[in-house]
Parts: C-alpha cells; structure tokens; sequence
C-alpha cells in the first residue's frame, strides 16, 4: 500500500511546480501588459480552451487519486470489507482510553479503529516518530467514527487529537501507542 | 511643507473632509475602521506567530486560543466587511446613478459591526472565550472550561455583526430596486431579475437578447450579498440556539448538550460559514476584479455574458459545497463526501478561473498598461488566488484530505494566501483606486511606501503561507501547540515573513494617514456640512 509520505511527496512536487509556473506567468504578464503589442485581441479557441482544461483538472484530479491512493476506495467502501483485526477506543474529559496499552498490528493487516466520544469533538490522528501524518480522523459525539487502514511498513504511532477541544484538549497524546510489525512473510 | 505640517493637514493640504458628502464620509469611515480592526487582526496574527515560536510568558495558553478565537472574526467581520460593506455601499448608487436607499441605515451598519466587533473582541480577551469559530458542538456551550458571561457577551457581539450585516443587505437590494423621489417609477422586478442572473439567465436560452439593466459589478454585489444574508441567517440562528444554553446556565440551569446532534449541527453551521470562504468572498472578488479590469482599461469587460453567467454559477455552487470541511467525518453519508465534497467543489475551480482568465484578458486588450497601483495590487489579488484556490481544491479530495485535514496546509497555502494575498491586495487595489474619488483629488503621500506596500504583502503573504504549509505537509496540525520546537524552522521562516506583512501594513497606514492627515481623519467622522444624497459633491 502506497504510503502517506509517498503521497504527500507526489503532491508538494505537483504543487510546487504548478506554484512556480503561475508565478513566472504573472510575472511575464506584468511585464508584457506594460509593453505595446502588435495583438491585443484574445482569441475565443484561447478562451474555451482554457476553459476546457479547468474542467479536465478539476474532474481528473479525483479520478486519479481514487485510482491512485488506496485508502480512498477503501474508506468509501469500508462498511463492506471484513477488518482483520479491530481496537475500540473511547474519548472523554480530553483523554483517550485504549483496550490495551499498546495496540499491536502486523503488516498488512486491515485495521479498524472505531473511536467514540463521550463529550466534545475530537480528532484522531496517527503520527509517525518524526511528528509526520499518517492519517487523521473526526471524532463527533454521537456518531460512529472508525476508520480503515492497511500498514504497509514497520513502526512506531503515537496517537493524537488531530481537533481542537478547548484549551484544556490541546496535547491529547498518547505517545508510541501503536506498533506495527512486519515479518519476513509478511511483507512479501 | 514639513512632516508636523503633513501630519496634521495631510499631503499639500489637499484632503478638505469639509468637502465630503455625506456618502464619501460613511465609505471613509467604513475604511477607518476596517483598517484599525485589520491592524488588530495582524497583531493577533503575530502574536501567535511568535507564540507558535516560543511561549510567550505573559500570555497564558487560554488567552492564546481567545487570541486564536478573536483573530479571524476580527479580520473577516471588523476589517473585510467594513471595507467591503462601506464600498459597495458607495459603489451601487454610483454605478446605479441614483442615491443610496438610506444613509442612516448604512450607518447603522458601520456602527453595529464596528462596536459588535469589539464587544466580542474584548470579551474574549478578558474571558478567555475560546471556542474558535468553528463552534463545533458542543464546544462553545462547555462551561467547564469557559466562563458563561464571557460566552453571553462574545455572542452579543457577533449578533450585532450580523444585524449590521443584515442592515447592508437591505440596502443594497432596496437600492437597486427603489424608486428615487422625481423619478419614473422604476422596474424593481426587472432590476431584481437583472442583479440576482435571472434576465441574463434567460438571454442564454432566448433569440431575444434583453439588455441587463444592472451594470455588471452591481451584479456581481447582488450576488454575493445572497450569501451574506443566508449566512447572516444561519449565524444568527446558532448565535441564538448557543445563547438558550447560557442563559439556562447563567441561572444553574444545565440543558443537555446532546440535544443537540453534533453531526447535523456541524452541517448546517459549515453551510453557512462556507458561503464566507466559497459563495460571497469569490463573488464579490469577480465581481471587483471585474470592476477594476474595466476601470483601469476604460474598456469594456471581455466575455461580459460568460461573465455573468459564471457569477450566478457561482452563487448557486456556493450553497452546495459545504461538505468539503466534512471530508474527515466519518459517519458524513459518503454521497455527499463525493457530490458536494469533491465533485461540485471542483468547479470552484472553473468559475474562478474563468474570473481569472476574463480579468487578464481585459487588461490584455488595453495594453500598453502604466503600473499604477491598483493595477499591481490587482495582479497580486488575482496571484494571491491562483495560489490559494487550486491549494483548496487539493485538500477537497477524500484521498488527500485524510492527510491535510487541520494541518497547516488548509491554514497556510490555502486561507492566509487567499485572504492576504488574493482578498487583502484586491481590497488594496479597490482602496487605492477610489481614493481620489472618494477624497476629492487627495494625492497620496509617497509612493515609495506604496512599492513597499506592494511587495511586503506580496511576499509576506506567500512566504508565510508557503512555510506553515511545508509544516503542514510534515504534519503540523493547525489549532495546536507545539512547545517542544518540533516544528520551528518553518515557524521562525512563517514568522519573519509575517513581520513583513505587519511591516506593509505600517507602511500603508502611515501613508494614507499622512496623505490626509490627522485633521482630515477626525474630519471624516464629524457629520457633512453637504446636504446631499448624492455620492460625490456636484462639480458646479
């Protein structure tokens, strides 16, 4: 499974680049619009075209990360696939509670993680020891909250609330909560 | 003349607020105002910027989340819709060629935003009021961590917003419509069905072209102020059903929380704040780009009839996109998640790039262009969006938005970039065009302060937004706090360009300051000596 530094790595690539260029165009259409020019016409194919193309961006850009990062069909279908294995947690007065101390996960094991909130709302966010994002979640009172993910690689998680709760919620962690292992089997 | 002199009188004695109408005034006074509480808002802005550096000791964590609860409330209502609401109440008559509905009720506006703002403001400073403006259930109603007055009072004051708000909404549609003493009765449905897109609508489907009887930007007005009073609406409405909740507390009365579902709650209330970020700030910025591409051009706006049709697009996309701030909810019905999530946001992209695209072209067809300032803030305002909106588009995916969600990406690249470079140097475009119009020929102080101006907010703006969102892209949430330093390096980067973005405001106040002087700001807040509905003064 492709993982969320993968994607994230695509995506400031993509971003950065596209950052660059619109700040070069403006920058040349500054200059440009100062100086006189043989042809101040701008013709219609110009227009619909460019037209065209934020149509084909803006659709494209859901139909290949849907095809491309896998957690996206997999949330979105997640109430029809079996998870291996499953951890209710439960969040209340700023804290999380866990069913075990440490929740151990194999390698490509699809886990569920079903958190509910008995008061405010919270988030739930995975972090790596470097303090990067895995995933993150809403946690709503009254509503279940579980996500599916699919570890593809060994390591140590410290759980997070990824919302505000008042100041009194602003370090809810739980650090090297979670530990994902992977044998030799495993990974291949 | 010397500085002292210049201080007080303004540059070469130039600004006489004695010769302002009455309608000059009230858009001069919308401005003072809306530039004090934008000072405040880069305060803030700042504060938290060192903060999110290192601690501050005089600051406990409670006030830094008032600061954080207070900083985009003050922006958007005490400083944007101040400048915004005073000019477009100029700018409607104007370009209607007929007087303002009412100039009292417009001063009831300036009035209740500008005091509704600080009663919440100060509220939240002396109570520590901190459920930020996402007011998500039941946060804002915990008085375990916060104090029911302080909560009554906050509340109270944005109230006051929205009735000002609501006030502007009156006057511009009954503006629009009315009919002027000595007049011919005016077509008030006809001019309805212009502003809100109907007539143009229906030019696309009919062999008879009517021609629109409201200039474009007023429009462009109309629309938005759509929005503004649907979202006036609905915060009323979640200012009032909060309110119940502190007043039972206020007598020990505890209503229960979960009377509330928290879920629908976070719908509806994301529907109406979406129509700030998505429905009227997008519409009244086409709608000013438009405005200033045919005031700097002298030209007229390319596409016209794309245009308009974009903008009723625009307004209708803006109240289904909502559930892209629910992206992350997991029990939010997935249909949903996709249609309005992902599919209809996208096309966020199309009518504002067609704005974009619309606007250049314009300019293009006028060129050779002098760069004046409001057509270099202009370009920075449709730079600042060019950035900010695809950022929004890339978080409004279910893929990307299970990593972005509350980092600093949706608050850097995506927010700060759109509002203080897209929104603010829009504003700043608008501002400096109309001053001569709206000061009767006052000549601005230095120019150097206004290149200063330029590209502090321009660089400031880019730079802060680029730092917080590479914390953001390495994990850093927004709404927290990290003491350990685990983020720094992009924060001290952040924070140094956001000393240049105060820096340019400095420098841009100084200067308007100086252009009219000191005389000639308590000028504009004393009554017209001019007894006239009219906008500008009559040139005989």
């Amino acid at each position: 499974m492709v993982d969320s530094t993968v994607v994230l790595f695509g995506q400031t690539l993509a971003y950065t680049c596209y950052c660059l260029a619109i700040l070069l165009v403006m920058g040349w259409f500054g200059y440009k619009i100062t100086r006189p020019g043989k042809d101040n016409k701008v013709t219609n194919v110009l227009f619909y075209s460019f037209t065209g193309m934020l149509v084909v961006l803006g659709v494209s850009l859901h139909i290949v990360t849907y095809n491309t990062i896998p957690w996206a069909p997999m949330d979105l279908n997640r109430s029809e696939i079996k998870a291996d294995k499953e951890f209710n947690i439960t969040v209340e007065k700023h804290k999380f509670t866990l069913p075990e101390e440490t929740l151990n996960i194999n390698c490509h094991e699809k886990v569920l993680f079903s958190v509910t909130s008995h008061d405010l709302t919270y988030g739930f966010g995975l972090f790596r020891q470097d303090n990067s994002m895995v995933f993150q979640m809403q946690v709503v009172p009254g509503h279940p909250n579980d996500i599916l993910w699919e570890f593809d690689r060994a390591g140590v998680y410290t759980i997070r609330s990824t919302e505000y709760s008042g100041p009194a919620g602003v370090d809810i962690t739980i650090k090297d909560a979670v530990v994902v292992t992977c044998n030799e089997s495993a990974s291949n | 003349m010397n500085f002292l002199q210049t201080l007080i009188k303004g540059e070469q004695a130039m600004f006489k607020s004695e010769n302002l109408t009455p309608m000059q005034k009230l858009t001069l006074r919308f401005v003072v105002i809306g530039l004090v509480y934008y000072a405040f808002a880069v305060i803030e802005g700042m504060v938290m910027r060192i903060y999110q550096i290192e601690p501050i000791p005089l600051i406990t964590k409670n006030q830094f989340f008032a600061i954080m609860t207070a900083h985009p409330l003050v922006g958007i209502f005490g400083s944007t819709y101040s400048i915004v609401f005073g000019a477009f109440l100029f700018l409607v008559p104007f370009l209607m060629k007929k007087p303002l509905w009412s100039i009292k009720l417009g001063n009831w506006t300036l009035w209740l935003i500008a005091i509704g703002t600080f009663v919440f403001w100060f509220s939240g400073f002396i109570s520590h009021y901190a459920p930020l403006y996402t007011l998500y259930w039941p946060l804002p109603v915990d008085f375990t961590q916060f104090s029911v007055v302080g909560g009554i009072f906050f509340i109270l004051g944005i109230a006051m917003v929205m009735l000002g708000t609501a006030f502007f909404v009156i006057n511009v549609f009954a503006t629009i419509t009315y009919t002027p003493e000595g007049w011919d009765k005016q077509p008030s449905g006809a001019l309805i069905g212009s502003a809100i897109g109907y007539s143009g609508f229906r030019n696309l489907f009919s062999k008879k072209k009517k021609e629109h009887l409201v200039p474009l930007p007023v429009a462009a007005i109309a629309r938005g102020t759509v929005d503004v009073a649907l979202n006036a609406g609905i915060i009323l409405f979640t200012g009032v059903l909060i309110l119940v909740y502190m007043v039972f507390a206020l007598f020990d009365v505890n209503l229960k929380d979960t009377a509330i579902d928290a879920l629908l709650y976070k719908n509806w209330f994301w529907w109406g704040l979406d129509l700030v970020a998505d429905g009227l700030v997008l519409i009244f910025v086409a709608g000013t780009w438009y405005l200033l591409a045919t005031l700097i051009t002298g030209k007229k706006l390319y596409m016209q009839n794309i245009a308009r049709s974009a903008l009723l697009v625009e307004l209708v996309v803006s109240w289904t996109v909502w559930s892209h701030h629910l992206l992350s909810d997991q029990a939010q019905p997935g249909f949903l998640k996709v249609l309005s999530g992902e599919m209809v946001t996208a096309l966020e992209l199309i009518t504002q790039g067609l704005a974009f695209f619309i606007t250049l072209a314009t300019l293009w067809s006028a060129r050779p262009l002098k760069m004046t300032n409001p057509l270099k803030f202009l370009l920075g305002g449709l730079l600042g969006f060019a950035l900010a909106v695809p950022a929004g588009i890339m978080q409004a995916d279910i893929g990307l938005n299970r990593i972005l969600h509350n980092t600093q990406w949706v608050i850097g690249p995506h927010v700060h970039v759109a509002v203080l470079v897209g929104l603010a140097m829009t504003l700043y475009a608008a501002i400096y065009i109309l001053f001569p119009i709206l000061t009767n020929g006052a000549q601005l102080y230095s120019q150097k302060l206004a290149n200063f101006h330029f590209w502090g907010q321009l660089i400031g703006g880019i730079g802060m937004g680029a730092f917080m969102g590479m914390a953001g892209l390495n994990g850093m949430l927004r709404r927290s706090l990290y003491v350990n330093g685990e983020f720094n390096t992009y924060m001290v980067l952040a924070g140094l360009c956001g000393a240049l973005l105060l820096l340019a405001f400095l420098a841009f106040f100084f200067n308007i300051v100086m252009s009219v002087g000191i005389n000639g700001v308590i000028g504009i807040f004393m009554p017209s000596k001019l007894k006239t509905k009219d906008p500008l003064p009559s040139q005989g």
